[in-house]
């Protein structure tokens, strides 16, 4: 599913993101990223969701070289992959079934469709009842929750999340992990990035770990 | 479906933020009504000048001691000319009324033994004489009549006032035009600004997958109301002044020329208004967002 080969990263002014880092995720595994911050955890999530460029080395997604990606394509490849973030990420100026039906909305879906996937997915995510509600009006577990709701409705093959218990209090956060489990098992690969050790081990799925850029586990 | 859902949200937006709303269609619809006007006075004007256009005439001033038998016996001649429609002559006494009863001078006339006026037969051309050409050939050919001392075409001055109104049109084609820019350039600065304050939702939409094509939609709808709303001021503001002008402008006409009808916007100059500034808010959306979407990237 994801696929690095020898990728380096460098900013202006951090010198070296990431050093010649190489691995394989397949096809519905689960996998946490983890490393002190600063290690290069969001580097590594933003060049498989094309917000960055590797330096050198290559990135395959589903087989497809993102590096020989057009601007036009884009779009359609971030579709397949839900994203979830520390902050969120909501429009707060909108109720909690727009903020989900956002990615139906831009894929063309009709409004019957977006209803009905909408309400399957709120059910999923325990927000039954909250549909009408903005987010700043909700708790920063269930505001995580309406980013996954989000970054699921529309079935995607790959899941990232950059530290999405961030800001949840730890029993918040294995609701989340619980969440994340169970699109797994429906087949589902989801790429987690955390500084949360406690959570990895007790998942029991495969650690990557960053050190100052390098793959130094994995 | 979802295109309808987009205008009618972008309408929604403008909305919400009511007071910027306000003043850009207010400096939107001045700018286009002020075109419209200018548009409307050189309608107007060219509108008289057609009516002065029929009113051709070709003045015969005969000669001091040619007899009233003459200049009758001329009239009943240039009555059978093919090209001319009708004459009238203004024998000496006549044209010292005339004279006396306009000018004011008749005291002074008194003053003179004798009536210094010449007679006169005023030659009225057929309709079907349009061109300067065949004007200025009839013309010619009356001059050399031996009884007319001078022959006189009185076109000089309408011409002189067409020359300015072509002048004037081309004017009010410079200014629209520099308005029109205007109008792109103000919606396309409003659209940025809409842009900015909705960096967040464009960076959010883009992570989630939206082309360019999805996040301009509603902005480009955006420009299309903000140039509709001003065309739809603009109209009022037009129709509303033109009616304030009216009365003033149709004595003026009427003391010159007779009953003279004020034009105002036809129904189809008002559908091409609304159109053409839909468009420009168009165009000025659409000229910032290709330049200003690609920009907008996550972090």
């Amino acid at each position: 599913m994801i696929k690095f080969d020898h990728v380096s990263k460098g900013y202006a002014e951090v010198s070296d993101a990431l050093v010649n880092v190489s691995f394989t995720i397949e096809k519905g595994e689960m996998a946490f990223l983890t490393g002190h911050s600063g290690a290069g955890k969001s580097t590594l999530l933003k060049l498989i969701a094309l917000v960055e460029t590797v330096s050198r080395g290559q990135v395959f997604l589903d087989g497809q070289n993102l590096n020989r990606v057009s601007e036009q394509e884009i779009p359609f490849i971030r579709r397949k992959m839900g994203l979830i973030f520390q902050d969120y990420k909501l429009l707060n100026d909108r109720t909690v079934a727009d903020n989900i039906a956002l990615p139906l909305l831009i894929a063309g879906y009709n409004h019957q469709d977006i209803k009905r996937r909408v309400r399957a997915v709120l059910d999923k995510v325990g927000l039954v009842g909250k549909e009408k509600s903005y987010p700043l009006s909700l708790s920063g577990g269930e505001q995580q929750r309406v980013g996954i709701a989000r970054a699921v409705v529309n079935k995607p093959s790959l899941i990232l999340a950059d530290e999405p218990t961030g800001n949840l209090d730890p029993e918040l956060s294995i609701e989340v992990m619980r969440l994340f489990k169970q699109f797994r098992q429906v087949g589902v690969t989801v790429f987690v990035a955390t500084h949360d050790l406690s959570q990895v081990v007790e998942s029991g799925c495969r650690q990557l770990i960053l050190d100052q850029g390098r793959l130094v586990s994995g | 479906m979802v295109h309808l859902q987009a205008l009618l949200f972008s309408l929604g937006q403008q909305l919400r933020t009511p007071f910027s709303s306000v003043l850009t269609i207010a400096v939107l619809s001045i700018s286009i009504a002020l075109s419209g006007l200018f548009y409307l006075l050189v309608k107007n004007v060219t509108h008289l000048t057609g009516q002065l256009e029929t009113s051709n005439q070709i003045t015969l001033f005969l000669g001091q001691h040619v007899s009233e038998q003459d200049g009758e016996r001329l009239q009943r001649q240039l009555e059978k000319h093919r090209n001319i429609q009708a004459t009238r002559l203004i024998t000496k006494a006549e044209g010292l009324k005339e004279f006396e009863s306009y000018s004011g001078f008749g005291d002074a006339l008194k003053a003179l033994n004798s009536n210094p006026l010449p007679m006169v037969v005023q030659v009225f051309p057929r309709l079907s004489l349009t061109t300067q050409q065949q004007l200025q050939q009839l013309l010619d050919e009356l001059k050399v009549i031996p009884v007319v001392s001078v022959a006189k075409l009185d076109m000089q001055w309408v011409q002189r006032l067409k020359a300015i109104i072509v002048l004037i049109e081309r004017g009010v084609l410079v200014l629209a035009s520099i308005l029109a820019f205007a109008v792109i350039f103000i919606t396309g600065n409003t659209i940025r600004l809409e842009l900015q304050n909705r960096q967040q939702e464009v960076v959010i939409a883009k992570l989630v997958g939206a082309t360019n094509g999805f996040i301009a939609r509603p902005f480009l709808y955006s420009g299309f109301w903000y140039g509709f709303l001003a065309g739809i001021f603009a109209w009022l503001m037009i129709t509303g002044l033109m009616k304030l002008l009216q009365p003033p402008i149709e004595h003026l006409t009427r003391l010159y020329l007779g009953y003279q009808e004020v034009i105002f916007l036809s129904v189809m100059n008002s559908v091409i208004l609304l159109a053409v500034s839909s468009l420009l808010g168009v165009v000025g959306a659409w000229g910032v967002l290709v330049t200003q979407l690609n920009r907008l990237k996550p972090e």
